[in-house]
């Protein structure tokens, strides 16, 4: 193990330096969680006003779509963690390989959202004052898809945010900077990932199923 | 036990010299040896300058106001310019000047130093956090110069969503400037959790160190919401989808809650890193451990926890439910609680100390009047009868301008005299400093005083203009505001006199025994020569050694 | 006492009933906070001259508090602050439960003035007169922006949020002239955005009113013209106009007979029997809610066929369709339409200057 010449100046050792690095990231991902928290607030509280129109507007998603995209989501999750698991056995190739994979499954992810909003789009299931589709007058309406598209909207930056991150990570896969025992970003980036998967099994059912 | 020392005393016969020529300062020179640094002592530099240049922004936006309210009609701007002053005021004074201030400054510079660390967990994030900090700000400045928002800095919707003035840039500068202050509070959470040096247990962790770790997690856990609420308000302006508007089924009043679930809790982000300070600098001037260490540095996570539960009591008029008013009512007479902790502690650590005058500790006198005044108005309002009355009046505007310029700005002023000479080596003259802090302390008194009377008198607040009952007690308030000011420019005039030209101060001028002045002073890049080992609690004044804050000590003396 | 005490704080006059008894909940707090930061400075002060440094190494005895120093340091504080609020809550619970015999007057706000109505008019912009003794029910909401219904004379203030009503109350004690503010910011004209509540003796008022209503006329009403409400109606009558435009009376009847609807005869304060067997009284808050959200509370007997009204009425129409629900009763219904427009220029008073 060469991992000495990882440890910044001002850690004392490996250990202590990766221990803060996984506490920084768990207080990050507190961050991001409370980001969401605001937009579901937001849903709690309107879903609360207009319970039909909320029923009826969720309706009008593709729940097949959604639901291939949450198998899509949970599969990419499992990449990452397994390219976690042998970039810690030295196996950097094979862990490139599986971000890729992971990189490949968030791309099909954003092109079956791409699918759907340009439908939702060409239906006039629009946020707010845009909305146009001509068999719905609950008032609750407009404000599931103004929801809806913030919320999808935001995961979406999150995912593409993610996949920056898994990318720069593979690259450095493939140049064998992670085979001598100095994982901590496949870690990390492994983490984030998590968090942009958790926060969509929290969409999935409040916006396409109840 | 030995004498103390954090850091290898000196070898006998070698002096400690009265200035370290071999500092973080001269370490590397050139001004990109200051924009890419990752120095924690630097990046303090950088945000005081930065708050600093905030702060007299701001400043000038607070006379300008003033000057306008001097005669009831319009003095000298139309109402447009004058609703764009106070909301600039507040948006400078609270994003940046009051949030990054304490913890930017003096957080960065000492925090690792009190831990013995070389530097934060994360430096490169942290020199991240402070250029996020200028992006922030130059959106908001480019804001301002392209027609400034006129909405207040509380942005209620629906007419933030609804003004014609540049509301979107400001938002985006808050949030920007949110991610800045998060990313702090995170490094500083984790340089507490992994950095501390040997022999610092959690029980001997300087008080200013608790008090900023429960600032950074009140940053962690608000800001967030704050930064996606005002994402909705620009989202909500720029395009009209409606989540705030009720002529689309928007609720404006869940705004009001979600903006006041970070802003309440914001306010103690402005004022716990001015209670760290107050607790380092009084237990340096009465030269006295903290009475009762783990009531004040556990009070921190109190207010840290509670202040997330109060939000409501901002919403009393709005048309909440009284059961809600009521709930509301009585969780913040609890986090006041904590501060009165605090404040006693405080001044019962006076009691058997030995207490010099300086100017610093001028400040602390200040603080704590104008905490408690404050402090114990915004208990009255809490009760929830006697707000309807001063809800939205000037007595609200005195009411939190006691607790964030007579408790934040005092402790920053405190801060600044007490930590000037470990900045830079150098010491400034106490004569000057007591006349300046006299200017700021009767200033302050003569324009706020008179705001309480004008809540009282019934003056809501934002009026451009005014009947002419209120007319007598906004000239005092402007005068008093001009004393304010003279103060402020002495204070600026010795300061900077004192970077060239002051008295070497010698690694500790003030005798502590705080961790931070048993390095040089300058402190060196690394902070120590030495690794540190910590063997004594930070102030302790005993003769013996046994004033281990913690009681953990030999032996503990009780009071009467 | 109280008057040096209301003079020496810069309080205005307590012209309301429950006013004396905020401001003596006002002098109790505020001296106790006087007391107490002069007392903290003092005591720093004290000390300091006391416990004077000799030496700049003198070193000194430790002292560490005991609990007792701790609970007093909690229990003290503490005790004031409930105390203060066990004296407020109640005092607020009062503030907020108008009496039931008050007299009821809308009052919207809209960039940048008040307007208010009364239920059987006139309506008035600006100026509103009371009886003085007698309490005021105010039902208040906003066109646009929230605004804050805010008389420092009577220690009385309420958020006008646009979209909904909010309601306080008070009586004036004596005849007189109060000042009303808004006191939530609203724009460019906020500080313009002035009011004045007229409290007169309650035989003139009873005149006044009389008069009022007795005698047409055309008031200048300070408005838009795509303002749908009509001031010069009472509100009753445009809640019966715009009834028929939203097409209530395709589904309620007002005459007492059963349709698809309950019928909105003698509506208003029965009490409704519903769905699930517990029972509502039909107040303004219950009719309000029926409209935005009919299946909420569905009466016994009726299907859930009603559309929701939510964001489509605006609220100061529901304001007077509520109204008109609370003019069906047995004893007061005609066949015929009421009289309309209602107005007369107070004498002295004119509400296009009334600023």
């Amino acid at each position: 193990m060469q991992s000495e010449g990882y440890v910044a100046h001002h850690f004392p050792n490996l250990a202590q330096q990766e221990h803060a690095a996984r506490l920084g990231m768990w207080l990050f991902l507190t961050t991001e969680i409370l980001l969401f928290t605001g937009l579901f607030t937001a849903y709690a509280v309107y879903r609360f006003l207009f319970p039909e129109a909320f029923a009826e507007a969720s309706h009008l998603l593709s729940a097949p779509l959604g639901t291939v995209n949450t198998v899509v989501l949970i599969t990419s999750s499992l990449t990452v963690a397994l390219a976690y698991h042998f970039a810690r056995h030295g196996a950097g190739r094979t862990a490139g390989l599986l971000l890729l994979a992971t990189l490949a499954f968030a791309a099909a992810f954003l092109v079956i959202k791409g699918f759907e909003w340009t439908h939702d789009i060409h239906e006039g299931l629009l946020p707010g004052r845009y909305f146009i589709y001509p068999e719905f007058h609950a008032v609750g309406g407009p404000m599931f898809f103004t929801l809806y598209f913030l919320m999808t909207g935001l995961h979406g930056i999150h995912v593409v945010i993610g996949m920056a991150v898994l990318a720069v990570i593979a690259v450095q896969c493939f140049r064998g900077a992670y085979d001598h025992g100095y994982t901590t970003p496949v870690e990390l980036g492994g983490m984030y990932w998590h968090l942009v998967d958790l926060v969509w099994i929290f969409l999935y059912p409040l916006l396409y199923l109840i | 036990m030995s004498q103390s020392l954090a850091s290898t005393p000196p070898p006998p016969g070698e002096l400690v010299p009265a200035y370290n020529t071999r500092n973080y300062l001269n370490a590397e020179s050139g001004i990109l040896s200051w924009l890419l640094t990752r120095d924690h002592k630097r990046i303090g530099i950088m945000y005081l300058v930065a708050t600093t240049v905030s702060f007299f922004l701001g400043g000038v936006f607070a006379m300008l106001i003033r000057i306008e309210l001097l005669t009831p009609g319009p003095t000298i701007m139309s109402a447009m310019t004058y609703n764009r002053m106070f909301t600039l005021h507040g948006v400078v004074m609270i994003f940046l000047f009051m949030i990054p201030a304490i913890p930017g400054a003096f957080g960065n510079f000492f925090i690792p130093i009190m831990v013995g660390a070389k530097d934060v967990a994360f430096p490169k994030l942290n020199l991240l956090s402070f250029y996020l900090y200028l992006l922030g700000a130059a959106i908001a400045l480019y804001g301002m110069i392209h027609g400034g928002a006129d909405t207040g800095w509380t942005f209620y919707t629906p007419y933030s969503t609804t003004t014609v003035t540049k509301v979107v840039p400001i938002l985006l500068g808050a949030f920007v400037l949110g991610f800045s202050s998060i990313l702090t509070g995170l490094n500083f959470i984790v340089t507490a959790h992994t950095l501390r040096a040997p022999g610092l247990t959690w029980m001997r962790m300087p008080l200013f160190v608790w008090s900023i770790y429960a600032t950074s997690i009140i940053q962690i856990l608000a800001t967030p919401v704050l930064g996606i609420t005002l994402l909705l308000v620009a989202v909500e302006h720029a395009f009209g989808f409606g989540v705030f508007d009720p002529a689309r089924g928007g609720d404006p009043i869940l705004f009001q809650h979600l903006f006041w679930f970070y802003s309440h809790p914001a306010v103690y982000i402005m004022v716990l890193p001015g209670m760290a300070v107050i607790s380092e600098v009084i237990q340096t001037a009465a030269r006295q451990t903290i009475f009762g260490y783990r009531a004040v540095a556990f009070s921190s996570l109190g207010i840290a926890f509670v202040g997330f539960f109060t939000w409501g009591h901002h919403l009393f008029t709005s048309g909440q439910s009284t059961l809600d008013a009521g709930i509301f009512g009585v969780l913040s007479m609890f986090v006041g609680i904590f501060t009165a902790i605090k404040v006693f502690n405080w001044t019962a650590t006076l009691y058997k100390g030995a207490v010099k005058f300086t100017t610093p500790f001028a400040y602390v006198c200040g603080f704590l009047f104008f905490l408690v005044f404050g402090g114990l108005t915004g208990i009255a309002l809490a009760t929830v009868s006697l707000d309807v009355h001063w809800q939205d009046t000037y007595f609200i505007v005195a009411h939190f301008h006691f607790i964030m310029v007579g408790g934040t700005i005092m402790a920053w002023l405190a801060g600044l005299h007490y930590w000037w000479p470990k900045l830079f080596g150098r010491t400034y003259s106490d004569a000057w400093g007591l006349v300046s802090a006299t200017f700021i302390i009767l200033g302050f008194n003569a324009t706020f005083i008179p705001q309480f009377l004008l809540g009282n008198y019934g003056m809501p607040r934002r009026y451009y203009s005014y009947p002419e009952r209120f007319w007598a007690l906004n000239v005092a308030s402007t005068a008093g505001a001009s004393l304010l000011a003279f103060g402020f420019l002495i204070i600026l005039v010795y300061l900077l006199i004192s970077l060239k030209h002051g008295r070497l101060s010698g690694p500790n001028p003030w005798n502590s025994r705080g961790y931070e002045w048993e390095t040089l002073s300058p402190p060196p890049v690394e902070n120590f020569l030495e690794n540190p080992v910590f063997r004594r609690a930070p102030h302790d004044y005993t003769a013996d050694g046994s004033g281990g804050a913690s009681g953990d000590g030999p032996e503990v003396k009780h009071a009467v | 006492m109280n008057e040096i005490m209301r003079r020496m704080l810069f309080l205005p006059e307590q012209g309301s009933a429950y006013a004396a008894e905020v401001d003596k909940l006002h002098y109790f707090v505020i001296t106790i906070t006087m007391i107490s930061a002069f007392g903290v400075a003092a005591a720093a002060l004290l000390l300091f001259i006391r416990y004077r440094r000799k030496s700049d190494t003198q070193t000194t005895e430790r002292v560490e508090p005991r609990a007792v120093h701790e609970i007093l340091f909690i229990g003290v504080p503490l005790g004031f602050f409930l105390l203060w609020f066990a004296i407020g809550f109640p005092l607020f619970v009062k503030l907020h439960t108008p009496p039931k015999d008050a007299m009821d007057v809308y009052v919207q706000g809209k960039k940048w003035m008040w307007k208010f109505a009364y239920p059987g008019g006139p309506n008035g912009v600006d100026v509103l007169r009371v009886p003085a003794g007698r309490p005021v029910r105010l039902l208040i909401t906003s066109r646009d922006v929230i605004h804050s219904f805010f008389v420092p004379d009577f220690r009385l203030k309420q958020d006008a949020v646009p979209g909904r009503y909010s309601e306080t109350w008070f009586t004036a004690l004596a005849p007189g002239r109060h000042q009303v503010f808004c006191a939530e910011y609203c724009g460019i004209g906020h500080s313009a955005m002035l009011a004045e509540i007229i409290s007169m003796d309650p035989a003139e008022y009873d005149t006044w009113i009389a008069e009022t209503r007795r005698n047409p006329t055309t008031v200048a009403a300070q408005d838009t013209p795509e303002d749908r409400l009509d001031p010069r109606t009472s509100l009753p009558e445009q809640g019966r106009r715009l009834s028929a435009e939203y097409g209530c009376f395709k589904c309620h009847t007002v005459d007492g007979t059963r349709h698809i609807g309950p019928t909105w005869l003698d509506l208003y304060r029965k009490t409704e029997k519903l769905k699930d067997g517990k029972t509502v009284l039909a107040d303004e808050a219950y009719l309000t809610e029926s409209m935005m959200d009919p299946a909420a509370k569905l009466v016994a007997g009726y299907q859930n066929v009603m559309p929701t009204f939510q964001g489509r009425i605006p609220a100061p129409e529901i304001a007077a369709i509520v109204e008109f629900i609370k003019s069906l009763r047995t004893d007061t219904v005609r066949p015929e339409p009421s009289k309309g427009p209602v107005y007369v220029p107070v004498p002295g008073f004119d509400p296009t200057s009334a600023r």
